[in-house]
């Protein structure tokens, strides 16, 4: 399968909305794995590099999960390609700028992506649509474990699965989940959970992981350690942890409603105005307005099937999407311009929101 | 106590203060709360290690000082202090002085709990014994111990067997590609 076809296949990301992924907008879990023998990659030499990514592809290639995936050395994409596999979470910012011995692996749904000599030799993510901890996770032992038969792993008994970076021994697993918490950051509690969240054991970021910021409201939430604990327990833990976020979200709507609803009715109008009538709008307004509709549709002021469209435009607004449906290139002010023209055609058909039925979820 | 110092970047009270080292050098800064939250420093998992890595190089040498290089890549301690990770999975070893503080205030436990690659173990025993029953062969044939090679042949023959059922590590062939 070639890269342009794949970005052309419907995705897990974009096409699979569903109310169930109300406040949870994708669980994702990586495991970070590296060969026995080999140095990793950020002190290898150049060679050694190559033959890893030679055996990586070959093994991936290999088992029944990515078999018919694509499988390229990040050298063949272009930087489009690249940019936009960053934005659908399949690939890391520092993967994309790997020039030797970089590769990645990608099914078709692209649920499964694995990066080979990003920071490990292998990092084997697989991301599910919603609050999917323990689908994630028979997902992504399966092929670990496919994985092993054919590839020599770093491992030692004392201190698990061997990595470049010792924040990541042990499992080497770290499991998030992306969250939409427009209610905490509008009420400002959002400083409060970010803090309880960390005594857990849990972090905090932004959309695109470290340092970045979290525009349209949405969190990353994950595993701090790895080691001294089983996957299962950590998964546990995690889960608990996102489960109580998601009841303080919740709680803090409807406390947002009851105290001033015109006041959050006003920016969810506002920001449903703003997208139906739009000509220049850039990445980050369009998220933050996109997270307000999609707020609205969750308190039930838009249909339900209004939240696919939504879902998948907070992929598809970020810039390589936009600049991908263009012929040529764009400078930002055409890009806003196009990405303007996009979402009001797509809200065009979009009715009013009903103000008269907010429901409690 | 002197003046509350004042965030680097808005002049508001300083809450949070960061030394890090970068290259060997000493980087110190001051912030705010507000400040701190939206450069992503109160994120933990982007610090803390910096955090660590300070109060393993404060601690004298002494805990890596003997390792001197690692055998498997020629890694050092002052490496790893440069770049925040090791050379090789041998390092772990190498280094096992300097890791071992380092993991009590990283991590839940020192001693991994999780999953384990049981087949990529079960492979590397049966190499190994693989070659220990070659050497073993040898031995015998050479001082001729008819009897105990005979028996060492026939275990070998079943060892390889079993070595070479899981998918054999061969060297690769051209990529899979598409």
């Amino acid at each position: 399968m070639t890269v342009a076809a794949l970005l052309a296949n419907p995705s897990e990301l974009t096409d699979t909305a569903s109310s169930k992924c109300a406040v949870v907008l994708m669980t994702r879990i990586r495991l970070a794995r590296n060969l026995a023998g080999a140095s990793f990659p950020g002190w290898c030499r150049e060679a050694q590099r190559e033959e890893v990514l030679a055996r990586c592809r070959e093994a991936l290639g290999a088992t029944a999960a990515m078999r018919r995936s694509v499988n390229v050395p990040v050298a063949e994409l272009t930087d489009l390609q690249k940019q936009i596999l960053v934005e659908r979470h399949l690939i890391s910012r520092e993967l994309s700028g790997s020039k030797h011995g970089g590769g990645l692996v990608i099914n078709r749904d692209q649920t499964v992506s694995v990066m080979i000599n990003e920071e490990d030799h292998l990092r084997v993510q697989v991301l599910r649509a919603g609050f999917q901890l323990k689908k994630a996770w028979n997902q992504i032992d399966g092929l670990d474990s496919e994985l092993e038969e054919r590839l020599d792993y770093a491992f030692d008994p004392e201190l698990g699965y061997l990595t470049a970076c010792p924040t990541n021994l042990g499992t080497g697993m770290r499991a998030s989940a992306m969250m939409h918490l427009p209610a905490l950051v509008i009420s400002g509690q959002m400083e409060k959970v970010v803090r309880a969240v960390n005594q857990l054991g849990m972090v905090v970021r932004g959309l695109f992981g470290e340092g970045s910021d979290a525009s349209g409201s949405i969190f990353q939430i994950s595993n701090q350690t790895t080691l001294g604990e089983s996957e299962d327990a950590i998964l546990k833990r995690l889960g608990s942890v996102l489960q109580s976020i998601i009841e303080h979200e919740l709680n803090a709507r409807e406390k947002l409603i009851e105290a001033d609803a015109p006041k959050l009715f006003d920016k969810i109008g506002r920001a449903y105005g703003i997208l139906q009538n739009c000509h220049q709008l850039s990445s980050s307004e369009a998220m933050n307005l996109l997270s307000l509709l999609r707020l609205g549709i969750d308190l039930g002021l838009f249909p339900e099937p209004i939240r696919a469209v939504t879902d998948r435009l907070l992929i598809e607004a970020q810039p390589g999407h936009i600049q991908a449906a263009a012929r040529h290139d764009l400078d930002s002010v055409q890009r806003d311009a196009l990405r303007a023209d996009k979402i009001r055609n797509e809200f065009a058909v979009v009715a009013r929101p009903d103000y008269s039925l907010p429901t409690k979820e | 106590m002197a003046s509350p110092l004042q965030c680097d970047l808005c002049g508001k009270p300083a809450t949070v203060h960061l030394t890090q080292i970068v290259n060997s050098k000493m980087h110190k800064v001051d912030l705010c709360e507000a400040c701190a939250q939206a450069k992503g420093v109160t994120d933990p998992g982007g610090f803390s290690l910096a955090d660590l890595l300070l109060k393993a190089s404060l601690s004298p040498e002494a805990a890596a000082g003997s390792a001197g290089e690692c055998p498997g890549c020629g890694f050092t301690a002052n490496d790893f202090k440069k770049h925040g990770r090791f050379g090789c999975p041998r390092c772990y070893r190498t280094f096992a002085g300097m890791v071992a503080p380092m993991l009590e205030n990283m991590h839940k436990g020192v001693r991994h709990a999780g999953k384990v690659p049981v087949k990529a173990l079960e492979r590397r025993t049966l190499l190994e014994r693989v070659a220990g029953l070659e050497a073993g062969l040898a031995d015998a044939v050479k001082a001729e111990r008819y009897e105990e090679a005979a028996r060492l042949r026939d275990e070998l023959t079943e060892a390889r067997r079993a070595a070479a059922k899981p998918a054999p590590v061969a060297p690769a062939p051209s990529p899979v590609r598409r």
